[in-house]
């Protein structure tokens, strides 16, 4: 088969330093591990403690954006849905949503990569690094929703 | 009826917030409130972890500015090692701390002018609010919108370079740094293409500060007369008064620029700084313990620094610092509004900064660490984007920490914030029978000046909605709105 493999990118987004807060990175640990095993070089990862304007710049050099993160909604364990570009601004702006960053890429660099937004619940939010056993089993579910979407999305760009 | 209308939290603010206004019956300002709802959970949570996981440690408190909490710590723990108070450092550790911190400075300061301050400057103040954001921006003006998410992406670069992560930097050390730059991360942050480059950074904060200076000039009204109040103002100073925001001595001026703290040792800072409970804030007061709580509290952050300081010790900066002293008549500035020139050129000096640093080849190689004669207590101070941050510890003899006490720049500024608020509460709510949007959102454009890092402050997790609550004289709940 020839063409090209998409770019994908896996951002997990969150503070590790607070306990389920930090599932979104731990995400992107895991996969970037797996990619590295399968020598993956169109899976990139990503991680940082919350979106922010910047990230839009990256976001131009991909086809398909993931991004991860901490829920604390009713989510049964993990929900992933389709994203859309928003200006929607949220009430701080100190750090902006996926949605947002994906309709400033657009408006600021032209370029729509398709996006999916991953929800993995979580439970408790202390000083610590240590996740809760709920969430630690939350992000296998997670990992391996992900690494299924990856193997089906990565076939080549004819 | 009397009214209490409380916005709550404040848009474009980090954390949680929460604005009381209370109207009387002929819809005059009777009071204004900023309210913080603190979480002090921290200050106890580090009590008997082992000293040297602070640098690291403290950056669980705030996703916004970690690097400001990075170091503070790392300077505490400098002193607790032996490594002496901020000048103790070999040059590679003290420049490459230095490197770091102007790049948080010049990310931070970016992000808040182009994406938190533009939209109210280009759109006004009362302009439609779906419109009044970066979208906006990047919409109308293109040019400012990719500007402002380059910046801020370099400072990001510069960050990464020094502290080694995005994600719990490790960098800064107690006594030191934990390595030097690379030649590859040095000729990447100077030469960078694709706009990453030094000198495009220095040229586009010029610009920013052209595109400050044009708008002052037709927009006299809100960038002068808008929040305008006497204050006291408090910052680290280099011991010849140059501005630093990396280390120095504390200095306070009044609000006719007479010095009332005289370029302490911040050591000593609770010889001279206290910290005022009110029981309708859980977000502390600080003041000046020789004025008193009534008259002793201080403004911190760029316009502070401004204040404080007597020169600027890199050109491009120097000039426009002479600029805005001799707008100000070579006084202080009161003006909250001129908190967004301040901060502009704090990010030409910072652009600055980083250029020398980045041609200085003690960045590269030279010793990492020095350590001395262990302490069982530390202070350290840093200028972090938004003002002063105190970072204070003590350690019992296994080296775990039994104290811990967090001053942090919104802190600071609370008292000045509450006085921004019912100045401008008053001038555009006064006798009005609807609060409109563009009412509440210049309450907000005067708290938004300060820059104010409520997650910080509070140590609180998460985000709320905006609460709009009215009461009447008996306290009594008559409207309550929400904006998500």
């Amino acid at each position: 088969m020839t063409g090209k493999l998409p770019n994908i990118l896996i951002y997990g987004y969150g503070n590790p330093g607070r306990q389920d807060d930090g599932l979104g990175i731990r995400l992107a640990e895991e996969l970037d591990q797996w990619c590295a095993n399968h020598h993956w070089q169109h899976v990139s990862t990503d991680t940082n403690y919350q979106l922010n304007v910047e990230d839009a710049a990256g976001l131009a050099n991909y086809d398909l954006v993931i991004f991860a993160d901490a829920s604390r909604e009713n989510i049964q364990s993990i929900s992933f849905d389709r994203l859309l570009p928003s200006a929607k601004t949220e009430f701080t702006m100190h750090a902006v949503s996926p949605a947002f960053i994906l309709h400033l890429c657009h408006e600021i660099f032209n370029h729509k990569p398709e996006a999916y937004l991953l929800h993995i619940r979580g439970y408790e939010w202390e000083f610590m690094e240590e996740m809760t056993e709920g969430a630690g089993r939350n992000l296998v579910e997670a990992v391996n929703r992900v690494k299924q979407f990856i193997l089906e999305y990565s076939t080549p760009i004819v | 009826m009397g009214q209490k209308i409380t916005i709550e939290p404040v848009t474009r603010v980090e954390g949680h917030g929460k604005v009381t206004i209370h109207l009387d019956n002929e819809g005059k300002i009777e009071q204004t409130r900023l309210h913080i709802v603190e979480f002090r959970g921290f200050e106890r949570f580090v009590q008997g972890r082992p000293y040297w996981e602070m640098p690291v440690l403290v950056q669980r408190l705030c996703g916004i500015c970690p690097v400001s909490h990075h170091l503070a710590a790392a300077k505490a723990m400098d002193v607790i090692v032996g490594a002496g108070t901020g000048e103790g450092l070999t040059p590679t550790g003290e420049k490459m701390r230095r490197l770091m911190h102007y790049g948080q400075i010049f990310q931070s300061h970016s992000l808040h002018f182009f994406h938190l301050a533009s939209p109210d400057l280009l759109f006004g103040i009362d302009s439609d609010p779906l419109k009044r954001n970066i979208i906006g921006v990047a919409l109308e003006h293109r040019d400012l919108a990719v500007q402002g998410v380059m910046m801020r992406k370099y400072g990001q670069e510069v960050i990464q370079a020094t502290a080694g992560k995005k994600i719990h930097g490790t960098g800064a050390i107690p006594g030191g740094i934990n390595k030097h730059l690379s030649e590859e991360e040095r000729d990447f942050l100077l030469h960078g293409d694709d706009y990453m480059n030094i000198d495009k950074m220095i040229s586009w904060s010029q610009d920013a500060l052209e595109f400050f200076k044009e708008y002052h000039k037709k927009n006299k009204g809100i960038i002068d007369s808008f929040v305008e109040f006497p204050s006291s103002h408090l910052s680290l100073v280099r011991k010849d008064g140059a501005l630093d925001l990396y280390h120095g001595v504390l200095r306070a001026v009044d609000t006719d620029g007479k010095k009332i703290l005289h370029d302490i040792d911040y050591q000593d800072y609770d010889r001279y700084i206290n910290e005022e409970v009110k029981s309708w804030s859980y977000m502390k007061f600080p003041y000046l313990k020789e004025i008193g709580k009534k008259n002793g509290w201080y403004t911190v952050g760029p316009l502070a620094r401004m204040n404080t300081a007597e020169f600027i010790d890199t050109p491009l900066a120097q000039k426009e610092f002479e600029l805005f002293k001799q707008y100000n008549g070579g006084k202080p500035s009161n003006k909250s509004m001129h908190m967004h020139w301040a901060r502009l050129i704090e990010i030409l000096h910072s652009a600055e900064k980083i250029k020398q640093l980045l041609n200085d080849p003690d960045l590269m190689e030279g010793e990492l660490v020095i350590k001395g004669t262990k302490c069982l207590e530390g202070v350290g101070l840093i200028e972090a984007p938004r003002g002063t941050l105190f970072h204070h510890y003590k350690i019992g003899e296994n080296d775990m920490i039994t104290m811990a006490n967090l001053i942090v720049s919104t802190t600071n500024n609370n008292q000045p914030m509450n006085e921004a608020v019912n100045q401008v509460a008053v001038k555009v709510m006064t006798g009005k029978k609807e609060i409109t949007e563009g009412m509440m959102n210049a309450v907000e454009v005067a708290i938004r000046a300060y820059d104010p890092c409520l997650s910080c402050a509070t140590h609180a997790l998460g985000q709320m909605p905006l609460e709009f609550e009215v009461y009447d004289a008996d306290n009594q709940l008559i409207e309550r709105k929400f904006k998500h």
